[in-house]
Parts: C-alpha cells; sequence; structure tokens
C-alpha cells in the first residue's frame, strides 16, 4: 500500500480559472449558433449566457463554503458540457420551438438541487443509512410511469414518462442514482460473505448460489423495466451499474463473467419475443440496405443520417449553425452527438468525449482517495453510470452497437436526465471533498508506532479453554 | 449575419475548435499534481533515482522491519492471553470456530479477522454489530495492524507484539 504525503489544498481558484474558460466554450458556442442564425447576439443570448454564468459562479461559491476540497476540475467541465448542449439544443430551435429555453431552465433547477445536495447533506456517508429505504424508492419510482393515473402513457414506443404537472418527467433517470446508493450500501456491508464462500472452478471462484441473489434480482429489474417500460436503454445502464459495482466490490472476475452471459441471454431472448429489440438490432446490422433503411417503424434512418452528417463534418466540422442537421430526427436529443460531429467534427466530438472521459476520471480519482468502503463503491458506481451511458449513446449514433435510447449526460435536450446527472456531480464532488480533505483522525496507522511496544513481559495465559456464549448478541 | 465577413466566421470557426481543446489542456494540466501518486512513499525509502543524485541517502541502513510474533488481549475478560502468530489468518468472535474466543458480551460470533499479508498483519471488521475500532478509529475496511496499536472490539482491546 502506497500512501502519499501530500498537503490537502482546496485548489478553488484554480477551479475559478477553469470555470471562466468553461463559460467561455458554452457561451461562445451560444455566440457562434446566434451569429449564424438571423437572429444574431439579440437580448435572448444575452439573458440566457449571463444566467449560465450566475449559476455556475453561484456553485462555485457553494463550493467554496461547504466543500472547500472538492475536485476542482469536475465542475468546469460539467459546465463547459451543460453549456455546449444549451448551445446546440438552441441551435435545433425552429421559429416556435421552446426547446433551448425549456432545457435552461431545467439547467437552473438541477444546479439548484445539486447546490441543495451538497449544502445539506454535507457528508455522502449519511446516504449509507437509506440502503434499503433507496432500493424501496428505486422500486417505486421505476414502476411510477407504469400506474395509469400519473403515467404520460406511450411516447415513443416507450413508457418511461410521468405527467407533473404541464411537464413530463422520467423517474427512472433518479432511479439510477437511488440503485447506485442501494447497491454501494449492500455491497459495503455485505461484500465479506459474498467474498469468503464460493467454489472454486478452474482459475475462477464462483459465488455460492445463495450470494447470486442480488444479482438475479438485479437481472430480473432489468428485465422488467424492458419487458414493461421498452426501455433498452436504461435496461442496460441498471444491470451494466450493479455488475460494475460488484466487480470492484469484490474484483471477482466471474461476477462479470455472469453478468455477460445473462446480458446475452437476456438479449437473445428478448431480441426474439419483442419487435422494437429485434429491430434494433437489424437497423444496426443491415442499417445500409434500402428495406431497413426506409422501414416505418425501427428502420434504420435516423442512424443512418447521422452518420451521413458526420460524414460531412468531416475532420473539422462545418461550423456551429451552418450543417444540415435537421435531417436527422431527434438531432437535439438522442442524436446530439451526430450533430456535434457535423457541425465541430472529428476534432470537435473527440473534444466532447475527452472531456466525458476526465470527468469519469475525476469520478474514480475521488473513489480512489475516499476512506470508507461505500463512498468508494458510490463514486465508482455513480461516475460508470455516466461512462455507461456516454458509451452507449456514442456507441450507437457511431454504429459500433445498436441504437438505444438513452440519453447523453448533460447535452441531450431532457429535463430529468439533466436533473439527475446534475445530482451525481453534486455527489461526486462531496465524495471527492472527503477524498482530497485533510483527515480528521489523528491516530493513525500509517504512522510508525511510538514505543510503547515493550511494557513488561504479559502473563503467558495461553489458551484458555472457552466456555459456550452466554448472552445471544443479536446478529443478523 | 450579412454583416460579418465568411473570413471572420471561418475565424471564429476554428477558434471555437481551439478553445475546446485550451479548455481541455489547462484541466489536464491542473490534474499533474494527482499524477505524482506514489512517487514518495511514506516509508521514506529513496527511489534509484534519488540514490544516485544525493549518495548520502543510501548511506543510513533501513530501519529493522519488527516482525509481530504474538497478540496479546490487555484488557477485557480474557485479560493477559496471548496467541503466538502463525502465517495463518486468526478469527475473532465469540463463536466456537473463532481462533480466539472472546467471552465478550459486545463481541458478534464472527467479529473480526487478523490476516497476514506481505510482512504485515491486517485486520478486517466481519460486518459485526459494534464495530471494530484500530487506535480509536472504527475500521471501515481491511486496515493494516502496527506493533502496539491497540484493537479494540467489545470490551477487549487486543495488540501485537514482537
Amino acid at each position: 500500500m502506497i500512501q502519499t504525503e501530500t498537503t490537502p489544498k482546496p485548489r478553488r481558484n484554480v477551479e475559478l480559472v477553469l470555470i471562466v474558460l468553461a463559460l467561455a466554450v458554452g457561451i461562445g458556442a451560444s455566440a457562434l449558433v446566434s451569429i449564424n442564425s438571423e437572429s444574431g447576439l439579440d437580448n435572448d443570448f444575452w439573458f440566457q449566457s449571463s444566467l449560465l454564468a450566475v449559476a455556475a459562479f453561484a456553485f462555485h461559491i457553494v463550493l467554496r463554503l461547504r466543500a472547500k476540497y472538492a475536485d476542482p476540475v469536475i465542475l468546469p467541465i460539467v459546465v463547459a458540457l451543460n453549456g455546449l448542449g444549451l448551445a446546440l439544443i438552441h441551435r435545433m430551435d425552429g421559429p416556435g420551438d421552446d426547446t433551448g429555453n425549456n432545457q435552461l431552465r431545467w439547467t437552473l433547477i438541477a444546479m439548484a438541487v445539486s447546490i441543495a445536495v451538497i449544502w445539506f447533506l454535507k457528508d455522502h456517508r449519511i446516504l449509507r443509512r437509506f440502503t434499503y429505504i433507496s432500493l424501496a424508492a428505486s422500486a417505486f419510482l421505476l414502476l411510477l410511469p407504469l400506474i395509469p393515473g400519473i403515467s404520460a402513457g406511450e411516447i415513443l414506443g416507450a413508457r418511461v414518462w410521468i405527467r407533473v404537472g404541464p411537464m413530463t418527467f422520467q423517474p427512472g433517470e433518479i432511479a439510477k442514482i437511488t440503485l447506485a446508493i442501494f447497491f454501494a450500501g449492500y455491497l459495503s456491508s455485505n461484500r465479506d460473505l459474498i467474498l469468503l464462500a464460493g467454489r472454486k472452478i478452474g482459475p475462477m471462484q464462483f459465488p455460492r448460489f445463495k450470494d447470486l441473489g442480488p444479482m438475479i434480482t438485479a437481472w430480473l429489474v432489468s428485465i422488467g423495466v424492458l419487458v414493461f417500460q421498452r426501455d433498452l436503454g436504461s435496461s442496460i445502464l441498471f444491470f451494466g451499474l450493479f455488475i460494475v459495482m460488484i466487480y470492484v466490490a469484490t474484483s471477482r472476475i466471474s461476477w462479470v463473467v455472469i453478468g455477460l452471459l445473462l446480458i446475452l441471454g437476456g438479449g437473445f431472448i428478448a431480441a426474439q419475443i419483442f419487435s422494437h429489440v429485434a429491430f434494433r438490432i437489424d437497423s444496426w446490422i443491415n442499417a445500409f440496405t434500402p428495406e431497413v433503411f426506409g422501414r416505418s417503424p425501427g428502420g434504420s434512418g435516423q442512424i443512418v443520417e447521422g452518420l451521413f452528417g458526420m460524414a460531412d463534418g468531416g475532420l473539422v466540422g462545418t461550423g456551429l449553425g451552418q450543417g444540415r442537421p435537421d435531417l436527422v430526427p431527434f438531432a437535439n436529443s438522442d442524436m446530439i452527438v451526430a450533430l456535434i460531429g457535423e457541425e465541430l467534427g472529428l476534432i470537435g466530438l473527440f473534444a466532447v468525449v475527452m472531456l466525458y472521459l476526465l470527468l469519469f476520471t475525476r469520478g474514480f480519482r475521488a473513489a480512489l482517495g475516499t476512506r470508507d468502503a461505500f463512498g468508494k463503491l458510490l463514486a465508482c458506481g455513480l461516475s460508470f453510470a455516466i461512462a455507461l451511458q456516454c458509451f452507449v449513446v456514442i456507441g450507437g449514433v457511431t454504429r459500433l452497437i445498436p441504437l438505444t435510447g438513452l440519453t447523453t449526460p448533460f447535452l441531450a435536450a431532457g429535463g430529468s436526465s439533466l436533473l439527475a446527472n446534475w445530482i451525481i456531480v453534486g455527489l461526486l464532488l462531496m465524495i471527492s471533498n472527503t477524498a482530497r480533505g485533510p483527515v480528521d483522525t489523528t491516530p493513525m496507522v500509517n504512522k510508525p508506532p511510538a514505543t510503547s511496544s515493550n511494557p513488561g513481559a504479559p502473563k503467558p495465559v495461553t489458551a484458555q479453554t472457552p466456555s459456550a456464549p452466554t448472552e445471544a448478541v443479536k446478529q443478523q | 449575419m450579412n454583416d460579418i465577413s465568411e473570413l471572420t466566421i471561418t475565424a471564429l470557426r476554428f477558434g471555437f475548435l481551439l478553445l475546446l481543446w485550451v479548455l481541455i489542456f489547462s484541466i489536464v494540466s491542473t490534474m499533474r499534481r494527482d499524477f505524482q501518486i506514489g512517487r514518495k512513499a511514506v516509508t521514506g525509502v529513496p527511489t534509484a533515482r534519488e540514490v544516485r543524485k544525493h549518495p548520502e541517502l543510501a548511506a543510513s541502513p533501513p530501519p529493522a522491519i519488527q516482525h509481530a510474533r504474538t497478540l496479546v488481549v490487555t484488557e477485557g475478560p480474557l485479560k493477559g492471553t496471548t496467541v503466538p502468530l502463525a502465517a495463518s489468518p486468526i478469527l475473532l468472535g465469540r463463536a466456537q470456530e473463532a481462533t480466539l474466543v472472546l467471552e465478550d458480551d459486545y463481541a458478534s460470533g464472527r467479529h473480526a479477522r487478523l490476516f497476514p499479508q506481505g510482512s504485515r498483519w491486517f485486520i478486517e471488521d466481519l460486518g459485526s454489530t459494534n464495530g471494530t475500532y484500530l487506535a480509536d478509529q472504527q475500521l471501515t475496511r481491511a486496515l493494516p495492524v502496527e506493533l502496539g496499536v491497540p484493537v479494540r472490539i467489545g470490551k477487549t482491546v487486543i495488540e501485537l507484539r514482537p
């Protein structure tokens, strides 16, 4: 175990400089979009840009007050991504569309909620007390869209929305946070049980069948999401989250093997039974076949138009506001990556991918640095959830894997996803605060002990015959 | 868009891509501090490179490592008990199969595990009801136990001796 002696530094001024740069990216993108549209740099542009800047600086000040030692890089990355997303969504707005303003509203709400999480929660370890409440909350959130009164019905083939007043909301997005909290709490306390028992087959140690219970449950939940909500993306996300967290907790590769087998089995059966899954796979493999391209439900038109758009963008892109992303259906949500590829080119797309990669590494850095098992698992799980979303979406748009309906974190239009991802960022910042901050314990094991190791010879009363336990201490 | 020339727009276009990467490179350069992990170990052993540059560092012999050979109960019902340490892990708890059966009402059946790894002994809490404390700090994961550092399990306190 290598320990380093580094004095904790808040580094908030570094963060401030980076936030200014990130805002320059977000507002710059917005300015380019405005210049290339008819409106030019109008009042709307200045109003929106100043709102974003004020929100970012407010967040920064809250970090100065409440989480002094939080990672200085996470917030600038997220502000840059969110600002870029706002500009791109604004760019796709038609004359009567309000998606851009709606997204800005949600951004402000999401940042406010994230600030509230940091302000009131103070320490992520408190969440460990809510392990099983989180499980119940996840189940409730996942079931909400299926309840007739609240459900917004089937939108675009998926039943994941609920109706809250005039707006729709996707409770599944919040469920990924509560599920991560549950997995982290469950695995950090039951890790030993899962780890110690098991049968060894070949080079791998397999878990007992009893310990497979949670995994089977996670698998069933994922399948349930797939069957009842018709949401392939979330289903992959939940199960992937569980596999990664149990792998991080136990460092047994057998879990990953079992998980992948379950995914393959489930995927194969789903492709046989559900037409929407079969369509997805078909339009992935045979994307360029004319009949698949033009098929009305489940055609590959979207993917192929996106690919054409990215090809048109080439290395440096057509420039913001100068491409034709309106040819691609859902260019401001599912296919926003294709829009970036078209207007900012490969260089811009790689910059965005790089920003995600940096965000992901900062999440894992927080996990490595924090000292409690729960925080480690939670940070791993949350940052992996963001990474998996990026992989599924960008992989789907670039036709590496079948396209599934997950949102690109912070970029795509969608309030619930923004809210959930900003809460994740709040939690990661809090975990990194404890990871990077000074340790508040004085006598710790890493220091060599004082020379008190020989206080006289102890009485050699070796191996007393133990009597039976008298009182039963309550155990699980 | 008519009053801005084509050239300006192209310049802004490339300027924006440049800005994106300037952001990324400034982020990466602020992360440099973190990449220095593991460079200076707390054990104080100078690296080969440091020895080459400062030969006086190599002169002092490394401190002799004292291996723990016995486990001593310093407080609690079993006070004074010693258990010789071999190379196998030790289970602490009230259960009959434990290596050191603690007659302590505040200890769980399978309370904690003490196991050797490398040249050190580690203690790990096995999900006990009342927790295990290493030098007054509750264990949340396996931690190395140095010689003479008290480990508290219920009302029992044990420590490792050479």
